[in-house]
């Protein structure tokens, strides 16, 4: 019977492709893909196929190139590492495109009357107006919404984390688990039922009201759940042995959570809140549901329509005419740079409380 | 200032597993005590048992009484916080609060305790870092991060920050085991200069640190895996590593054993 070895050379060197030969096949990948695409045949050009056929053409060519002078295994290694690279470059494209696409439409209309008007008197056949009311709206509904969820959130965390046992607590992760999943449409039409139609007479002369209020309430529904997570995952990161040595100082355990767990997750729990908040400014149906919608300003969140950006866009970009797309564009150019400016700042926060 | 501490029938759990059996013995007030034995025989236990850590586990519980000066730390009206405050502990790895500089470490302790005074933590600050020997080296940058220093500088920082609340009695569990040399020498130096004030008590998996540091060394070791921890013999460091009068502690002192 012969038993099988592994073939090992003396020699720890093996040989390798030159530094300019990547580079090469990209080069000569690239045009070839020209010549077929462009030149040769009945295809009449197009950048995304030519790009295609020279990505596709580049592994192969590096593959075989790599297979006859480095041997199969530095082959896989180089087609693998060039399949994760391309991989990367595909999942960020959207991202980039997006993001060009929001600035390209966007500035149309950046200007001071957009941040400074609404759109009260202005018909869809008329130029100007502005998204000041969405803004405001936005802000309100967004900011009302974390005032709620982040107490509640964050406490719930704690209790899941540092004081729950046994069934209670399982039963709590799981109905936060369930939350997760809502749709915003049926969180909406729950604050609909709830309490447009049922608690907000009680505050309006036996009246019925939309409310921003009532979108913030709606927002909540869909914040909690995230919040509650991404907290208690946080929480959980924070080791034990930072807890033990506060009880050995002799400090109270709710000391111990306030002023050595939470800090300790700070960051990451702003983080979360962050992702919850920036989800919620971008919700647009339960807003239409129980805020109504509006073209006026109203800075009371607790009486008569509002309206929000994301709201804003919708309305502005069903317009038949030419000047709604332009206003919905800059809305959402709008909307994305306050969740950003909001997110850098919660960051530098969080960041300066923990290192001084 | 240090206390007397006496352990009668002290046994401890995890849940249903019994991890020490019935331990007894008697700690004298201003004196180093080393408990020494092999792995999972039970002497963090015993430790974590005197200033009531071991219940913070999940299923954790404690038999017997343990009375510091007279009072047991076991009854039922008695507020597990001022125990802790009575009886400091160090741990095995350095655990300085990661969010907290190095001034903010040291009167932790007294700044959660209710101690407001500028000035008082000031002092008791500086008191605390110049017991632990670390004030010369940290002095000039009290406000930079407590996790910023070396391990062994960690570790004397949790040590001062232990020692700023001005407990009778100082747990130590393996304080050395994840330090270099030089570091473990700084530590045990500031332990023989701590027992002037303070009852210290020391779990060790070094023997020589136990024959260089303590004063009386408690022995303790299993049977087989599986059963609780026993304490075999109780004398003094002196004695115990040159004329015990148990087998094992011979056998395990002179490495036949564990």
């Amino acid at each position: 019977m012969t038993t099988e070895t592994l073939t090992r050379s003396a020699s720890l060197k093996a040989r390798r492709l030159p530094i300019w030969v990547p580079w090469a096949a990209g080069a000569v990948s690239a045009v070839i893909a020209y010549l077929v695409i462009y030149v040769g045949g009945q295809l009449r050009g197009g950048v995304a196929m030519t790009v295609v056929a020279a990505a596709m053409l580049f592994v192969i060519i590096l593959g075989a190139v790599s297979f006859s002078v480095e041997g199969s295994r530095a082959a896989r290694n180089r087609v693998f590492a060039t399949a994760i690279y391309m991989a990367c470059a595909l999942a960020a494209l959207p991202l980039v495109y997006l993001v060009k696409t929001l600035i390209d439409n966007g500035l149309d209309r950046f200007d001071a009357e957009f941040f400074t008007h609404s759109m009260r008197d202005i018909t869809p056949f008329d130029g100007g107006g502005g998204a000041y009311h969405a803004m405001i709206g936005t802000l309100e509904q967004a900011g009302i919404a974390t005032l709620i969820t982040v107490p509640l959130g964050v406490g719930c965390a704690i209790y899941i984390v540092e004081y729950g046992k046994g069934r209670l607590v399982k039963t709590v992760q799981f109905f936060v688990d369930v939350m997760t999943g809502i749709p915003s449409i049926v969180a909406g039409l729950f604050i609909l039922a709830f309490w447009v139609v049922i608690v907000s007479p009680v505050f309006n002369n036996g009246r019925p009201g939309y409310s921003g209020f009532a979108a913030a309430l709606a927002l909540s529904v869909l914040m909690l759940p995230t919040v509650t997570r991404s907290s208690e995952e946080m929480l959980r990161l924070v080791p034990i042995a930072l807890r033990e040595g506060a009880y050995a100082l002799g400090i109270p355990k709710w000391k111990t959570i306030l002023k050595i767990v939470l800090p300790t997750a700070g960051a990451g729990i702003v983080t979360g809140i962050m992702l919850a908040v920036a989800r919620a400014a971008g919700e647009t149906a339960p807003v239409i549901l129980v805020a109504g919608g509006t073209d006026s300003i109203n800075r009371n969140p607790f009486h008569g329509n509002q309206e929000s950006l994301a709201a804003f866009v919708y309305d502005q970009a069903r317009l038949a005419t030419k000047f709604g797309a332009p206003r919905a564009w800059s809305a959402a150019l709008t909307l994305v740079l306050l969740v950003l400016v909001l997110t850098i700042a919660a960051k530098l926060l969080a960041r300066r409380s923990t290192l001084r | 200032m240090a206390k007397r501490i006496e352990a009668n029938n002290i046994s401890a759990y995890y849940g249903s597993f019994k991890a020490i059996d019935s331990i007894s013995l008697t700690i004298e007030p201003k004196s180093v005590t080393a408990l020494i034995g092999p792995s999972g025989c039970g002497k963090s236990t015993f430790l974590r048992s005197i200033n009531r850590m071991h219940e913070v586990l999940p299923g954790a519980h404690v038999e017997g009484s343990l009375t510091i000066d007279g009072q047991n730390i076991y009854d039922r009206d008695v507020d597990v916080t001022a125990v802790r405050r009575m009886i400091g502990m160090v741990f095995q790895r350095p655990n300085p609060f990661p969010t907290m500089s190095i001034y903010d470490n040291v009167v932790a302790g007294l700044r959660l305790g209710g101690l407001r005074r500028k000035s008082a933590l000031d002092d008791a600050c500086e008191k605390a870092l110049r017991s632990a020997n670390l004030w010369n080296e940290v002095h000039t940058r009290l406000s930079r991060p407590g996790a910023g220093l070396s391990g062994g500088q960690q570790q004397r920082l949790c040590i001062a920050r232990t020692i700023a609340v001005e407990p009778q009695v100082v747990l130590m569990d393996e304080p050395c085991s994840a330090l270099d040399p030089i570091s473990t020498l700084a530590i045990e130096d500031l332990i023989t200069e701590l027992k002037s004030e303070y009852t210290i008590v020391i779990v060790t998996h070094n023997m020589q640190q136990a024959a260089r540091v303590s004063d009386r060394t408690a022995f303790f070791s299993i049977d087989k895996t599986g059963d609780p921890g026993r304490l075999i013999e109780f004398d003094d460091t002196t004695r115990i590593f040159t004329n015990p009068n148990e087998k094992k502690t011979e056998d395990y002192i002179t490495g036949r054993f564990g």
